[in-house]
């Protein structure tokens, strides 16, 4: 059977439509019957990827995998890249605004918690090009 | 009529209209040969279609004030909205009073049990370990939310029984060590503000029979109570709580009286929902405690309520700034506050109990949404396109409930007539 795939445009700097993605995804994996520790494994590391790419990237596409076995789901921008992985990676650490940390993101818990909750995490990057996210939970 | 359900439906009145349907939260109800049918397993009695339906058709199941003949002893459990119901009553000792006077032997303000429950949730917050946010589980429809919906939160649930259902433990220990009856001719009646009370009292969770022996709505005791609380000259001291209890009754009261460090208290179905996606997704990681309400404004906004919640919020207030804290009743139970048994998950909103099959479904139900407008009109009966696809590809539905697919149909019939007409 072909995995389930779901499509997501999520758009420039609009704060009050972040997290529809991961919302939607959420829903799809509960009416299938994932179990609630999966689903919600899903949705925070989803929905912090998605809040990255609103603060960081001017949005970008996500695109969902969903088999019995494993949920892959792809985060791809064109944004600024990531210069150093590494950093970005430990916790506490963060490039987002003032004005974005006024809004109660961008506290640097974001990468951290999203390898956290996923099985596998794979960060492709360039300066000046974009950023790809390749996040893997595995169902069983 | 045996039912485990609070809210029914009177097909007499029923005009076949989707007010209902589209207003309730967990898509439980579809209009079928023009009368509305609650799916009962999706049901979570939070009673918006009773507060919805134009025609009055939607009911609350409730017992009859003339219950009380049925028992030797009987206690009124008053919920605290009932104190907000009554115009120039500055003193709740008169409404107290008042119940005796209308055919109750005792009463035992429900306010006094939730006193003790908050104690026992301060307690939880200072030294417990249960995780955080804590969310409150007084209101029986957010508890049914959340095991039916969001799974994951059921470790998050404070596991304490709900106020009515402690006061009816402990006012009946009381009533039964002071009139020497055995517990089954003393009756516990509830003084509700909703219909979910009455459910949670047939069919509980978190523990096995409930000592709440019937719930009359405060619509019906109102226009008696009215009259008797004019009648009232001097009334007894029957108060036995203070303004932490009856502050319980309008959102917000809990997290007041939990004394939590960082809270937030969210009503209505809607709000409920939103709150409860943001907390699955961990939004709210400093929060310690989350005070949800199915109706607006906390249970002063009850369906059996007779009052407008906000104009029995203000007078609540004013009540509550005149009360004095009064000494609680004696022998608090204290062992009977935690649950007895875990509430489990019911997964109802499933597709299917196995994934693979369960993806089967999804991909057949989007094949079969794809043919409508996409306008979730409703008037095939169901909330949305998404809904009767659902219902389609579960057997429970046909496309020829779609007017738009039915017109389609028309149009093409007319032009195939036509075209026979014109070749002749």
């Amino acid at each position: 059977m072909p995995p389930l795939t779901l499509h997501f445009d999520v758009s420039t700097d609009d704060f009050s439509c972040a997290g529809e993605a991961s919302g939607s995804v959420k829903r799809t994996l509960k009416k299938l019957g994932f179990a609630p520790d999966v689903i919600r494994r899903v949705a925070i590391a989803m929905y912090e990827a998605e809040i990255n790419m609103v603060i960081h990237a001017n949005g970008g596409v996500i695109d969902a995998s969903i088999t019995p076995e494993e949920i892959i789901i792809v985060f791809a921008d064109v944004g600024p890249g990531i210069p150093d992985i590494d950093l970005a990676m430990q916790e506490g650490w963060s490039t987002a605004t003032p004005e974005v940390r006024d809004l109660g993101f961008g506290a640097g818990m974001g990468l951290p918690n999203i390898k956290k909750y996923t099985d596998d995490l794979q960060i492709k990057t360039q300066v000046g090009v974009g950023t790809t996210v390749t996040m893997k939970i595995t169902a069983k | 009529m045996i039912t485990l359900h609070s809210v029914t439906l009177d097909p007499t009145l029923c005009m076949g209209c989707t007010n209902c349907v589209k207003h309730c939260p967990t898509e439980a109800i579809r209009v079928r040969n023009k009368i509305a049918k609650i799916i009962k397993e999706r049901c979570i009695d939070c009673g918006e279609c009773i507060r919805q339906c134009p025609y009055h058709a939607k009911r609350a199941v409730v017992d009859p004030l003339t219950i009380l003949k049925n028992y030797e002893y009987t206690i009124a459990l008053p919920a605290p909205t009932l104190y907000a119901q009554f115009q120039k009553v500055r003193d709740r000792n008169y409404i107290l009073t008042a119940l005796k006077r209308i055919g109750f032997d005792d009463v035992f303000e429900v306010s006094a049990a939730a006193e003790a429950i908050s104690n026992a949730t301060k307690d939880e917050l200072r030294h417990g370990n249960l995780p955080r946010p804590l969310i409150n589980t007084a209101c029986p429809t957010v508890v049914r939310i959340v095991r039916t919906r969001f799974p994951s939160l059921i470790p998050n649930l404070l596991p304490y029984k709900s106020p009515m259902e402690l006061a009816a433990r402990w006012a009946k220990q009381n009533a039964a060590k002071k009139t020497g009856l055995p517990m089954e001719k003393i009756g516990c009646i509830f003084i509700s503000p909703c219909p979910a009370k009455a459910t949670s009292t047939k069919t509980p969770l978190g523990f096995d029979h409930s000592y709440v022996d019937a719930v009359v709505s405060i619509a019906e005791v109102y226009p008696k109570l009215r009259t008797a609380i004019k009648m009232v000259k001097a009334p007894e001291q029957l108060a036995h709580s203070g303004p932490i209890g009856m502050n319980w009754a309008v959102s917000g009261g809990e997290c007041r009286g939990a004394d939590s460090m960082e809270h937030l208290a969210a009503d209505g179905m809607e709000n409920v929902i939103h709150i409860l996606e943001a907390v699955e997704d961990e939004k709210f990681s400093s929060v310690d405690f989350i005070e949800l309400n199915a109706c607006v404004g906390g249970c002063v906004g009850g369906v059996l309520a007779v009052e407008n919640p906000y104009i029995a919020k203000a007078r609540l207030d004013k009540m509550v700034r005149q009360s004095r804290q009064e000494p609680a009743p004696e022998g608090l139970p204290e062992h009977e506050i935690h649950w007895d048994d875990k509430v489990e998950f019911a997964p109802i909103f499933q597709l299917d109990n196995d994934i693979s099959a369960a993806m089967q479904k999804m991909a057949l139900v989007a094949e079969i949404e794809k043919k409508f407008p996409g306008m979730d009109c409703g008037a095939c009966g169901a909330p949305s396109c998404h809904a009767l696809a659902e219902d389609i590809a579960g057997g429970f539905a046909t496309e020829d409930l779609c007017i738009f697919l039915i017109r389609e149909k028309l149009q093409r019939l007319l032009a195939e007539k036509e075209e026979e007409n014109d070749s002749k």
